[in-house]
C-alpha cells in the first residue's frame, strides 16, 4: 500500500527505453518456414501424387497450403485469435502487394522497352514524316507528338483552370440557389469516360459546326475532363480558408470582388495551382477524346487551331499496332515519355502542394529549436491533444465518388 | 416587407417585424457575381449539351433501329440493310466490369488497410503518394502492357482454369484461344482501377475516429478485430463509393480495352475465350472505317454510354451520401 | 497464475455460455516506469502499487504524464508510434510486458475508460456491451444475462433496458460514458484504468459515475486519473501525486493513503495541489 516516493538509489541502473514489439522476433521464421512448408507440401501432392500441373495452380495452392499451416501454426502457441489476427495480416499484405507488384511491373517494362528510342536525338527532332518501314532506327521522331501534347495541355489548361476556378468561388463564396445542382453536376461530370467527351466534341464541333479535326477540339475535350477535378479541389481549399478572412476584408470596406480575387484566392494558390498541375497529369496521357478531335498526323503541325495534330497518346496508340518493329519501338518510347512526363507532372504537384506546409515547418523551426516530437499526426487523439496539426488537404488524392451535399 | 414601416414604434407593436437588412452591392461586385454563377451555369450547360449532341447525332441511327438497338447483337450499321444493336457490346462492357470490381475490390481494401493499419508508419506518406502516382498513370500504358506482356501470361491462368474448371459455363472455352479476352481485359481494367478506388477507401479509412480503434483495443481487440469492429463498418461508405468510383470508370474505359480486345457479338458466358466487346473501344475501334450510318450508331453507342455511367454516379451519390464516413467527407 | 492460464486458454469460440462470474481483482504494481515519445522523456521512474481491490487516484497538473503512466499499465502506450518505455509493470506479480504476454491478453485483463466517452456509434447498446466478448473471441449469442449485470454495474440498466437495441451512439454523453464502462466490465477485467472518465459529464453524471466506481470496486481493481479533488476524496482510498517540472520528465512526488494526501501530506508542493494553490 505504501509507496517509496523516491527510487533507492542503489536501484538506479541505467535504463533501456524498450518499444514493445506485438510481433516477436521468431514470428519471421514461423512465416517463413510455413511459407516453405506449404510450397513442399503442394508440389508433392499437386505435382506427384495428383494428375495436374502448371505454375498457377502451384502458387494459388502453396498460397493457401502457407495460410493454412501459418494459422495452425500460430494458433498452437497463441491461441485463435491471434492466429486469425497474423493470418489477415498476411492476407492485407498480400493485398497490398497484388496493388504494387503489377504496377512495378508495368513500369519497368515500359521502361525497358521504351528507353532505347527515347535517348536518341531523333526522337525529339524528328516527325514521322519521311520514316518508311525501311528507315533505320535513328531517324524518325515524335516531335510533332511532344509539340502537340504540349500546345493542347496548354490550351486545356487555358480553358479549365479559369472556368473551374470560377465554378469553385461561385459554388463557395456566391452560392444561391444554382449551387446545388451546379455541384450535382459537377460531379456527375467527373465521372463521364472521356470518349464521351469526345464524342460529344466531335457531334458539336466537327460534324455540326463544320470545324476541322484540331488539336483545339481535343483540348476542349480534355478540358471538360479537367474542369471538375479542378473545380472540387478549390471548393475545398476554399472551404478550409478561415471565415474571418473574408470578413475582415470585407470589414475594412474592400469590395466583395476585391476581397475574393485579392485576399481569399490568394491565399488557396498552392492548392489551386496543384490540382492544375494533377489535372494536367491526368488529361495528358488520355487517348480516348483525341481519336474524333485531334484525329492524327504523321507530320509537324503548329497550328493547333486547324488541321489534324498529332500528340503523344495518339501517336503511341496509332504506333503499336504497326507491323514495323522499328515504329514499335517508336511507340514505346513514346510511351515512356508519356510516364516521364506524368510523374514530372505529379512530382511538381507535390512539391507547389507542399511549398506551404515546408515555409511552415521552417518557421516553426526557427521559432521552436526543440525537435518536434515525432510525427503525431496520427497519433491517438486522448494524448497528442495539443501536437495536433492543422488540418490540411491532400491535393494530390484521387476523385472521391460523387455525393450531393 | 413592411421593413420600411418606420411609424411602427419599435417594441410597442404586438408583433416584431423583421428588417429586412437590404445588400446594397456595388456594379462592379455584382458584375463579379454574375460572372461567377455564368461560370457555374456554363457546367449546366455544357452537361446539357451532351445530351442533346449525342442525340442529336444518334437519331438516324435511332431510327433506323428502333426498339431492336437494345436487343441486337450484330453491329452492322454500314451494310446495305444493316442491323445492329447493343445487346452483345453492353453485355461484355458489364462483364468486363464486373470481373475488374471482383478482382479490384478486395485487393483495394486490402491495399488501403496496409497503407493506414498495417505499414510502417514512415512508410505510409510515400505509399500513399505512390498510389495517387499510379492512378494517374494513363490507361493507354496499361492496355500497352496487357497487350504486349500480361496478355500471354493471363492466357496461362485462362488455359489453367478452363481446364481445371472448364465443367463451371463462365470458364468454359472452345478451341484453344486465350488471348485477347473478356478475362484479359478485366484483369487489365481492375490493375487500372485498383490504385484509384485504394486511394478514395484509404483516405475514407483513415478519418476512423481513433477514440473508437482505441476502444476496440483497448478491449482486448486485435489489430484485425479492431479493423473489422471499427475501421471497416466506418469506411463502409468509403467501400462503396470507391467500388462505384472504380465501375464507372471500368464501364467507361476505352483505350486499355481497345488494345486487348477482337471484338466478338455474341452473348454468352465465356469470359476465357478470344474475343469480347465494349462501348469504349468498339466506338475507339470502330470510328475511322464508319460510313455516316455507322458514325450515328457510336454516336448512339456513346448515348449509351453516357446514360450508364450516369446512372452509375447517381448511385454512388446516393449510397455514399447516407453512409457514416460519406457524410463526413462531404460535409 | 497457473489457473489464471488455464482460464484463459478456454477463450475459444463457443466454449462458454454462462455469464462469467466476475473474475477476482489482482494488483497491479509498476516497477520504476520511465516512458518517452521520441527523445523526449514523459515519466521519469515511476513506482506504484495499486492494491487488489482498491481505488487509487492519480492526481497532478496537465501534462504530467498521469495519461501516459495510465496506457502503460495496460499496454495502450506501444500504439502511439515512437513511444517507448522502460522498467516492469506486474498484475498478480507477472509482468505484462514479459516475453511470452500478448498485449492483448493484457488489454482484456486490465479495462480502460477514456476521457471521451467512445461508444462504437453504430452498434446497438446491446452489442456494445458484448464487443469485448465478440472482439477476444467468445460466444456472445444467449448473453442477456451478462448484458443486464454489466448494464446494472455500470448503473445504466434502467435507463436503457427498454431500448437495447437503438445505437449507442444515441444516448446522452454520460449514458455513454457508463455503456463505456459497462462495455469495459463485461470482459470481467481484474483492473478497470479510467482516464479523467468524468471531466467531459455534467455534474449528475458524473455522482452516478462515482457511485459505480464505489459499487465495482468490490470485485475490480480502480485506476482512476482525476482532476477533482473532491472526486479523488470521494472515490479513492489511495492516492498518488505526479508533477512534472519545467522541461522535466513527471514522477510521483507523494503517494499514499488519501486521507493522508489531503490532510497530512508530507511535500509542500503536494499540499500547494490539493488545496487547490496550483495546477
Ligand atoms: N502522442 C504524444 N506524442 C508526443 N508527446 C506526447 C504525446 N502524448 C503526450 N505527450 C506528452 O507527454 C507529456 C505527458 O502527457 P500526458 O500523459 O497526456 O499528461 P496528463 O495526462 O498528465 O495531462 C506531455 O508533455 C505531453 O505533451
Ligand atoms: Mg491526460
Amino acid at each position: 500500500m505504501s509507496v517509496p516516493a523516491t527510487v533507492d538509489p542503489a536501484h538506479r541502473v541505467p535504463e533501456r527505453p524498450v518499444r514493445p514489439r506485438m510481433v516477436g522476433r521468431d514470428d519471421g521464421l514461423v512465416l517463413v518456414g510455413s511459407a516453405a512448408s506449404g510450397m513442399s507440401l503442394v508440389w508433392v501432392v499437386y505435382e506427384r501424387l495428383l494428375p495436374l500441373s502448371g505454375p498457377v495452380g502451384f502458387w494459388l495452392l502453396s498460397y493457401v497450403a502457407f495460410l493454412a499451416i501459418y494459422r495452425s501454426v500460430v494458433r498452437s502457441t497463441h491461441g485463435a485469435l491471434a492466429a486469425r489476427d497474423r493470418v489477415m495480416a498476411v492476407v492485407v499484405t498480400s493485398g497490398a502487394l497484388g496493388l504494387a507488384a503489377p504496377l512495378t511491373l508495368i513500369i519497368l517494362f515500359v521502361f525497358s522497352k521504351g528507353i532505347g528510342a527515347l535517348v536518341k536525338p531523333a526522337f525529339f527532332t524528328q516527325t514521322l514524316a519521311k520514316v518508311g518501314p525501311l528507315s533505320p532506327e535513328d531517324q524518325g521522331g515524335a516531335q510533332h507528338a511532344i509539340v502537340g501534347t504540349l500546345e493542347q495541355l496548354g490550351l486545356t489548361v487555358a480553358v479549365s483552370a479559369p472556368l473551374g476556378v470560377a465554378t469553385a468561388v461561385f459554388l463557395n463564396e456566391v452560392g444561391g440557389r444554382l449551387a446545388r445542382p451546379v455541384r450535382t453536376i459537377v460531379d456527375a461530370m467527373s465521372g463521364v469516360p472521356s470518349i464521351v467527351a469526345g464524342l460529344f466534341v466531335y457531334s458539336l464541333l466537327i460534324r455540326t459546326l463544320g470545324w476541322s479535326f484540331s488539336g483545339f477540339a481535343a483540348s476542349l475535350a480534355l478540358a471538360m475532363l479537367m474542369l471538375p477535378s479542378v473545380t472540387r479541389t478549390t471548393e475545398e481549399v476554399l472551404r478550409l480558408v478561415p471565415g474571418g478572412l473574408r470578413e475582415s476584408a470585407l470589414a475594412l470596406g474592400a469590395p466583395e470582388w476585391r476581397a475574393t480575387l485579392q485576399v481569399v484566392l490568394p491565399t488557396v494558390r498552392a492548392g489551386v495551382v496543384t490540382a492544375v498541375i494533377l489535372g494536367m497529369a491526368r488529361a495528358v496521357g488520355e487517348t480516348a477524346p483525341l481519336i474524333m478531335t485531334s484525329f492524327n498526323s504523321s507530320v509537324m503541325n503548329w497550328n493547333p487551331f486547324s488541321g489534324p495534330q498529332s500528340s503523344l497518346p495518339i501517336y503511341v496508340y496509332r504506333l503499336v499496332g504497326n507491323s514495323d518493329p522499328g515504329q514499335v519501338r517508336r511507340a514505346w518510347a513514346g510511351a515512356l515519355a508519356l510516364i516521364v512526363l506524368v510523374l514530372g507532372l505529379f512530382t511538381m504537384a507535390r512539391w507547389v502542394g507542399g511549398a506551404p506546409q515546408r515555409r511552415e515547418r521552417r518557421r516553426q523551426r526557427r521559432q521552436a529549436p526543440a525537435p518536434a516530437p515525432a510525427s503525431a499526426a496520427a497519433a491517438p487523439a486522448s494524448t497528442s491533444a495539443a501536437a495536433a496539426p492543422a488540418p490540411t488537404v491532400d491535393l494530390t488524392r484521387t476523385d472521391h465518388p460523387g455525393g450531393p451535399q | 416587407m413592411a421593413a420600411t414601416d418606420f411609424d411602427v414604434p419599435v417594441g410597442l407593436s404586438g408583433d416584431d417585424i423583421p428588417l429586412s437588412v437590404a445588400v446594397n452591392r456595388s456594379p462592379a461586385d455584382r458584375r463579379f457575381r454574375l460572372a461567377a454563377r455564368a461560370s457555374g451555369a456554363s457546367t449546366l450547360v455544357v452537361m446539357g449539351l451532351v445530351a442533346v449532341f449525342l442525340a442529336k447525332g444518334a437519331w438516324p441511327a435511332l431510327r433506323i433501329a428502333g426498339a431492336r438497338f437494345f436487343t441486337r447483337t450484330e453491329w452492322n450499321p454500314d451494310a446495305a440493310n444493316g442491323s445492329f444493336g447493343i445487346a452483345a457490346i453492353v453485355w461484355w462492357t458489364v462483364m468486363i466490369a464486373l470481373i475488374a470490381l471482383l478482382l479490384a475490390v478486395p485487393l483495394a481494401v486490402a491495399s488501403a488497410l496496409f497503407i493506414n493499419e498495417y505499414a510502417p508508419r514512415r512508410l505510409r506518406r510515400a505509399l500513399t503518394a505512390l498510389v495517387d502516382l499510379l492512378a494517374a498513370i494513363p490507361s493507354l500504358i496499361y492496355g500497352l502492357w496487357g497487350r504486349a506482356f500480361a496478355g500471354d501470361a493471363l492466357a496461362g491462368v485462362a488455359r489453367w482454369l478452363s481446364r481445371n474448371a472448364g465443367f463451371v459455363p463462365m470458364f468454359d472455352v472452345r478451341g484453344d484461344a486465350y488471348d485477347s479476352s473478356t478475362f484479359v481485359a478485366g484483369v487489365i481494367v481492375a490493375l487500372m482501377v485498383l490504385p484509384i478506388a485504394t486511394s478514395v477507401m484509404r483516405e475514407v479509412f483513415a478519418q476512423t475516429p481513433v477514440a473508437e480503434k482505441e476502444g476496440a483495443l483497448a478491449l482486448g481487440a486485435t489489430r484485425w478485430g479492431m479493423v473489422r469492429a471499427v475501421v471497416l463498418p466506418f469506411g463502409r461508405g468509403g467501400i462503396i463509393g470507391g467500388s462505384m468510383l472504380a465501375l464507372g470508370r471500368a464501364l467507361g474505359e476505352t483505350i486499355a480495352i481497345a488494345l486487348i480486345i477482337s471484338p466478338k457479338y455474341v452473348v454468352d458466358a465465356r469470359v476465357l475465350e478470344r474475343g469480347s466487346n465494349s462501348v469504349g473501344a468498339l466506338i475507339a475501334l470502330k470510328f475511322g472505317e464508319a460510313g455516316s450510318t455507322g458514325l450515328s450508331a457510336l454516336l448512339a453507342l456513346g448515348l449509351a454510354l453516357f446514360a450508364i455511367t450516369l446512372v452509375v454516379n447517381f448511385a454512388a451519390s446516393f449510397v455514399v451520401a447516407r453512409s457514416r464516413s460519406g457524410a463526413g467527407v462531404e460535409a | 497464475m497457473t489457473f489464471r492460464t488455464l482460464d484463459r486458454a478456454d477463450t475459444v469460440p463457443g466454449s462458454r455460455s454462462a455469464p462469467a462470474p466476475p473474475r477476482a481483482s489482482a494488483s497491479l504494481e509498476a516497477q520504476s516506469v520511465s516512458a518517452w515519445f521520441g527523445s523526449h522523456k514523459v515519466l521519469e521512474r515511476v513506482s506504484l502499487t495499486m492494491s487488489a481491490g482498491g481505488v487509487t487516484a492519480l492526481i497532478g497538473p496537465s501534462g504530467c504524464g498521469k495519461s501516459t503512466f495510465i496506457r502503460i499499465l495496460n499496454r495502450m502506450h506501444e500504439l502511439v508510434p515512437g513511444a517507448m518505455l522502460a522498467g516492469r509493470v506486474l498484475l498478480d506479480g507477472d509482468d505484462v510486458y514479459g516475453d511470452q504476454v500478448q498485449a492483448t491478453d493484457t488489454r482484456r485483463r486490465i479495462g480502460m475508460v477514456f476521457q471521451k466517452p467512445n461508444p462504437f456509434p453504430t452498434m446497438t447498446i446491446r452489442d456494445n456491451v458484448l464487443a469485448g466478448l465478440k472482439l477476444t473471441g467468445q460466444a456472445t449469442s444467449g448473453r442477456d444475462a451478462l448484458v443486464e449485470q454489466s448494464l446494472q454495474r455500470a448503473g445504466l440498466w434502467n435507463e436503457v433496458r427498454n431500448r437495447l437495441d437503438s445505437p449507442g451512439g444515441a444516448l446522452s454523453g454520460g449514458q455513454q460514458q457508463r455503456l463505456c464502462i459497462a462495455r469495459a466490465l463485461a470482459v470481467g477485467p481484474e483492473v478497470l484504468l479510467m482516464d479523467e472518465p468524468c471531466s467531459a459529464l455534467d455534474p449528475t453524471s458524473t455522482r452516478r459515475i462515482e457511485e459505480t466506481i464505489g459499487e465495482i470496486a468490490r470485485d475490480v481493481t480502480v485506476v482512476i486519473v482525476t482532476h477533482n479533488m473532491q472526486q479523488a476524496q470521494r472515490v479513492s482510498d489511495q492516492c498518488a501525486f505526479f508533477l512534472a517540472a519545467e522541461d522535466e520528465p513527471g514522477r510521483i512526488v507523494e503517494a499514499g493513503a488519501t486521507a493522508q494526501i489531503f490532510d497530512a501530506p508530507t511535500d509542500p508542493r503536494t499540499a500547494d495541489y490539493v488545496h487547490g494553490r496550483f495546477g
